[in-house]
Formats: structure tokens, C-alpha cells, sequence
């Protein structure tokens, strides 16, 4: 690999693994410093994925677990570009979400929160990015939930984003939240993030021009991973 | 002032949190919604090489089992060439997610053992599983590798395990071989905390 490296992770814009007010990360944060590894075929090669993996229906979550019914809530259109750190678009590569429903439940056998499951709801949807790193979802606004850190801890209604990029060092999860939501500056999960301006990052825009007239208000959000470095003059080992 | 320049950043992360399985896995929520999830089969129907199975345990630092972690893992073939940067055979993605056992965390997987593959300046590396970790209270995805124990020249030689500077550390990325099992734990934290890396 001589081409092409990527740029440092600049965990300054990431939560540090420890953040106090997020419990449950006191004792699964390491505590050793992590090893930089310069990298190798190993980091940047990753796992691709195409039209024959997925179904066309996948990322539409109003109708991919439909039971006859529609599911119950605000219909929502989630769509934007996943790009690179040099502002170039990342094209078909995977984008994963999951969320919970209206009433803020998620349909998984270890959440028992007192909002219904809805029938008509799975809230899990995918799809690839097109040739200009677009991808766009239907689904239900999620509800705010409450879960278990202090007594009185509310989650901002939030989609889960899993990304792929093409390097597995650029492999990233994170979550978006929606414009105005006043649960967003209470969230001790949110909070992990230090800088304010990172934060804002994964706030999407609400986008009444994406938005369908009668049936679905949209909101945008961009995704950006890890840019890729050109290299123009190698190391020479022997300092020349 | 100096010019301003054109990059931008990277999004933060964010925890996949405890419920990522309806994602990523939602056989694993209890839902069968796709007709294909996929990572359930990383070499495929037509691997060349050693069927291997890996067996372990993630805990945290209490010794408590992270049940609700999901393990990515990303290989090369057994000619240690990865998808993508050659030609590999029909069907072998080189790639899954691995979900343990709720009741136990217990997690176990099967794929082939894959080749050394080529390093940085020339420097073969050993033959390596690449693994990513998310879960609730992990704010970051966190990287390391799974070494090899019956691979010890190898190991030995590795350029990567050579930058751990403890080197009894060392000890944490090397699975322990028991005919075609390997048994591979993994500490968040604590004794024998693992090397994660920062790639």
C-alpha cells in the first residue's frame, strides 16, 4: 500500500472511551493508552457489499415489517450524503439504521420499557449509498425514552447510523439527533462528545424542500468518514 | 489569518448501544425481518484453508461478561489476500459480525485460519482476525487484532506486536490453540487488559 492512507483520527471530536456521567462506560473503558498502529492492508481494505445483499424494500421502515397496518406515528424522511474528510462522496457503501418506534420502545427481547410495541414496526432499515454517496430512508419519528444512568435520564429521539466506508478503518457508529430537541443538551450520551461543534455534526436539519407535501417531512443529515491521503514522496528508511 | 482549509470532519462517534442487534443482527433482537442479515457466514461455502472455530469471552473491569457486545471481524483468505485487494474465492466475504450468548457472553464463530499477510515495509505480518467491538457503554468502536498461538515464529516476527512495548502484553492479542478451536478473551479493562489500537 503506497497510494493511499488515511488521515489520523482526530479524537479530539470523539468521546474519550471513560465519560463519568455515561455509567456504563466506567468499566468498559480501557485504561491503557491505545497502540497507534501506522496502517496496513489490514485497516485499509474492508468489506463491500452490493445490490444482491439487500432487498429493495430495506430502507423503507414504514412498510419493511408492515403486518397489514401502518405503523403508528410521525412519517419521516431521512436522507443526505455519506462523504470523506476531503469532501468527496463515498458510493455504494452500506448504511445501516435502527431506532426505536413512536412511543420510544424498541422491538428487542431485553427492552421492556412501558410503550407498546407496535405491530407494524421492525425499525431496523439499510441501503448503499448511489454513485454520488446519497442515501435516503422512510420511517417513523422515534419517541424520547427514559433508561436506566441517573434516576431521571431521558434519550432525545435519535436513529442509530452503523457506516462502512471502504476501509475497515473507517468503520463508525453513531446516532442522529433531530433539529430542536431540548433533550439533546440533558444527554449524558450525547454529552460524551467534548466539543460543541461535533455535536451539531450529527443533528439533522429539518428540509421542508425534501419534504412530501402531505405525507412525509424530511430531515437531512450528512455522514462523514475518514479522508484518504495521497502520498506524492514515500519515506525513504535511509533519510534521502 | 491563514487561508482557511477545505477538509472536513469526520462525524463524531456515538455508542451503538444495547440494542445495536436490531441493526445489525435482528435475529439476534428476536425478529426476522430480512430476508438476508448479513456477516453470519465470513468465509463462505468454498474457502480454501483450515476450518477453525473461535470461541472467548468480552469482559469488562469487573470481570463481568459484556453480554451485549457485537464483534465485527475482518480477515484476509488463506492465501492472505483480502476481498478487494485480489482475488479470493467465490462466495469468501472475509467478513461477519458475532453476537455471544445473552445468558452466558459466551460468543463462538467459524471461518478458515487466514495467511500472513504483507505489511508495511516489507514486513510480513502474521496470520491475524482484525476485530471491531461496539457495545452499549463503548463510546468508540474499539480495534485489535486475534493472533495465532501455534503460529509462534511467526508471532514472533510480527511487526505489529513488536510496537507493544510491555511486552508481556503481547500475550493478549495470541489466542490459545486447541486443535482447530482457538480460544480468544478479550478484557475492556483491568488485568490483562487487551491491546486495542488506534488505527
Amino acid at each position: 500500500m503506497t497510494a493511499t492512507d488515511l488521515y489520523q483520527r482526530d479524537r479530539t471530536r470523539h468521546p474519550p472511551a471513560l465519560a463519568p456521567d455515561y455509567k456504563t462506560s466506567v468499566a468498559r473503558s480501557p485504561r491503557l493508552p491505545l497502540l497507534s498502529l501506522q496502517t496496513s492492508a489490514s485497516e485499509l481494505t474492508g468489506p463491500t457489499f452490493g445490490h444482491n445483499d439487500i432487498a429493495a424494500l430495506d430502507n423503507d421502515l414504514i412498510r419493511n415489517y408492515a403486518h397489514g397496518g401502518t405503523p403508528i406515528g410521525e412519517r419521516i424522511i431521512v436522507h443526505g450524503r455519506v462523504l470523506d474528510e476531503n469532501a468527496r462522496p463515498v458510493p455504494h457503501t452500506l448504511v445501516e439504521i435502527w431506532q426505536a418506534n413512536a412511543g420510544g420502545r424498541y422491538r428487542h427481547k431485553k427492552d421492556s420499557y412501558l410503550a407498546p410495541i407496535d405491530p407494524n414496526f421492525g425499525g431496523c432499515g439499510r441501503t448503499l449509498t448511489d454513485e454520488n454517496g446519497y442515501y435516503v430512508f422512510r420511517t417513523i419519528k422515534p419517541g424520547a425514552y427514559p433508561w436506566r444512568n441517573w434516576v431521571n435520564n431521558w434519550r432525545p429521539a435519535h436513529i442509530h447510523v452503523s457506516v462502512f466506508g471502504t476501509a475497515f478503518a473507517q468503520r463508525l457508529i453513531t446516532q442522529m439527533y433531530f433539529e430542536g430537541d431540548p433533550l439533546i443538551a440533558k444527554c449524558p450520551i450525547v454529552q460524551t462528545i467534548p466539543d460543541p461543534r461535533a455535536i451539531d455534526q450529527l443533528v439533522a436539519a429539518l428540509d421542508m424542500n425534501a419534504s412530501v407535501p402531505l405525507d412525509a417531512i424530511a430531515y437531512k443529515f450528512d455522514i462523514v468518514l475518514r479522508g484518504t491521503r495521497s502520498t506524492y514522496f514515500e519515506n525513504r528508511p535511509e533519510g534521502n | 489569518m491563514a487561508q482557511p482549509l477545505p477538509y472536513l470532519k469526520e462525524s463524531p462517534s456515538q455508542t451503538a448501544g444495547p440494542y445495536v442487534h436490531i441493526g445489525l443482527a435482528p435475529g439476534d433482537a428476536g425478529f426476522d425481518i430480512y430476508a438476508q442479515e448479513l456477516g453470519r457466514d465470513i468465509a463462505g461455502p468454498n474457502a480454501a484453508g483450515t476450518p477453525i472455530t473461535v470461541t472467548g469471552t468480552v469482559t469488562d473491569g469487573t470481570g463481568a461478561a459484556v453480554k451485549d457486545v457485537l464483534i465485527e471481524v475482518w480477515q484476509a483468505n488463506a492465501a492472505g489476500i483480502y476481498p478487494g485487494a485480489g482475488k479470493v474465492e467465490e462466495g469468501f466475504r472475509g467478513w461477519g459480525r458475532v453476537v455471544p450468548d445473552f445468558d452466558t457472553g459466551q460468543f463462538r464463530f467459524d471461518t478458515v485460519k487466514p495467511g500472513p499477510v504483507m505489511g508495511r515495509n516489507a514486513r510480513p505480518m502474521a496470520p491475524h482476525l482484525n476485530l471491531w467491538l461496539v457495545a452499549r457503554g463503548l463510546n468508540i468502536g474499539l480495534n485489535t487484532r486475534m493472533y495465532f498461538g501455534d503460529e509462534a515464529a511467526a508471532n514472533a516476527a510480527d511487526p505489529v506486536l513488536n510496537l507493544i512495548e510491555q511486552t508481556h502484553r503481547r500475550a493478549t492479542l495470541i489466542a490459545r490453540a486447541d486443535g482447530s478451536t482457538y480460544h480468544f478473551d478479550i478484557r475492556l479493562q483491568g488485568e490483562a487488559e487487551t491491546v486495542f489500537f488506534d488505527v
